[in-house]
């Protein structure tokens, strides 16, 4: 989700088997440089594989370029490496939330084949999306300060989780301002 | 798979997934769904050169997963493109982008993506021997038309243009067609909606009206909204790290003493 000059992106820490849960800790929102992240959704297994053949075409590049990619541009790299196979795709959607030129912050979210969704406000995905469809239109307001985005996105990620029976125990929310990353664990309801 | 990783690849897909994803299938994982563009995009000729429009919604099954997305793409600053279809095959598509696009197309969508690749495209443009609209179907087929539509909400926007299409419109009269055609079906299909995006091709200037009519405004938002007090979310456990300006290497002088 989008405030001023900051954003904020957010993940449940459950990972299941079907309606098995394995982990409460699952990891799903990856750094790729200081103000570029990643979420993934989906299949356990390409949530990782995906991460880490970004987090290598991303070192490549700080070695060619001499610098960190720019999110419009990981937004590209990603959408690239997602209709490679299209015809076998990965069983993830991505979430990307970055700071670019001048600290404007950038999100956008993709289909599992690669196609973007560049939004303004906030973008969901995963199994609780169409409650966080929800949430999110109803509890966004433009232009939020740090304290308040991390709030909302709290509230609105709690919220729809809730009724989602394959996601939640716990929240892990990020916001990422110019000058500082606000890493947060939030609690909720472990059932 | 250590080939795969040495070097970014050449391009052209990959199908190592298919035989896992067959596996995954039987096992019971479905599929995510691809985001479709179930959609209304229109063409016409009028005097001068041509209009294209598209609506703005972008579909996951049947929900909205994008209230304002951009269908009309450019390709040259005198031919932009419309698609209809899987997302993300629209977008690659356009992306590979051609002068004799139309020809390209043709071969490419017959031979190579032979159908599998869901994509329908109404394309526009002007140069020095007129205006041309033309539309290619998934499986490569193309016509050349004076009016076209393409996408779920077609049948509509065709009836708007079938009744009141004539030879030699106006600018206006061809913009003010294209938005009628596209608000026909915005409001009688439901895999499109929200806002109308035109495109305005003449002999040396094109106008990308975006959102040039919005008939689906927001109303129902409240005004006070949402006000979350600061501490209302229970935190377990934080951490705050702060950003560093990068360093900057430049240019030294030679040591000096």
């Amino acid at each position: 989700m989008v405030g001023k000059n900051c954003f904020a992106i957010a993940s449940d820490r459950r990972l299941g088997v079907q309606l098995q849960t394995v982990a409460t800790d699952f990891q799903r929102v990856f750094k790729i440089h200081d103000k570029l992240y990643i979420g993934l959704s989906g299949l356990a297994t390409d949530v990782q594989t995906l991460y880490q053949r970004l987090v290598f075409r991303h070192k490549l590049y700080q070695l060619r370029e001499e610098r960190d990619m720019k999110p419009q541009t990981f937004a590209s790299l990603v959408s690239a490496l997602l209709y490679e196979k299209r015809f076998g795709p990965y069983f993830c959607q991505p979430v990307i939330a970055g700071l670019g030129e001048d600290n404007e912050p950038f999100i956008c979210t993709m289909d599992c084949i690669g196609a973007k969704e560049l939004a303004k406000d906030f973008v969901v995905s995963g199994t609780a999306s169409e409650s966080l469809y929800g949430a999110c239109e109803s509890m966004y307001k433009p232009n939020m300060e740090p304290e308040e985005l991390f709030e909302t996105v709290s509230q609105a990620l709690q919220a729809s989780v809730d009724r989602d029976c394959l996601s939640g125990w716990g929240g892990y929310v990020l916001v990422v301002t110019p000058t500082e990353i606000q890493e947060r664990v939030i609690k909720g309801r472990m059932d | 798979m250590a080939g795969a990783m040495d070097l970014p690849p050449k391009g052209g897909f990959s199908y190592d997934y298919c035989r896992r994803n067959a596996m995954l299938a039987d096992k019971g994982l479905k599929m995510p769904g691809f985001l479709k563009t179930g959609t209304t995009i229109v063409g016409l000729v009028f005097q001068d050169g041509v209009v294209l429009g598209a609506d703005t919604r972008a579909t996951e099954g049947p929900i909205v997963a994008d209230k304002n997305c951009e269908k009309i793409h450019f390709m040259a600053p005198n031919i932009y493109c419309c698609g209809a279809g899987t997302a993300a095959d629209t977008e690659a598509i356009w992306s590979a982008r051609s002068f004799n696009f139309t020809v390209m197309q043709l071969v490419v969508n017959h031979e190579f993506y032979q159908g599998h690749v869901s994509a329908a495209l109404v394309l526009g443009g002007v140069d020095v021997t007129g205006p041309h609209l033309h539309t290619v179907y998934p499986h490569g087929s193309t016509d050349t038309l004076p009016f076209a539509t393409m996408g779920s909400g077609s049948l509509a926007a065709m009836s708007v243009f079938e009744s009141q299409y004539k030879e030699g419109l106006t600018r206006e009269e061809g913009i003010q067609l294209v938005a009628d055609a596209i608000r026909a079906g915005i409001f009688n299909d439901l895999g499109s909606g929200s806002n109308v995006d035109v495109c305005v091709i003449t002999k040396g200037k094109t106008e990308y009206l975006r959102n040039h009519q919005l008939p689906n405004p927001r109303t129902y938002v409240s005004s006070k909204g949402y006000s979350f007090t600061k501490g209302q979310t229970e935190v377990l456990y934080t951490k705050i790290t702060q950003l560093k300006p990068k360093v900057e290497v430049t240019e030294g002088d030679a040591m000096e003493e």
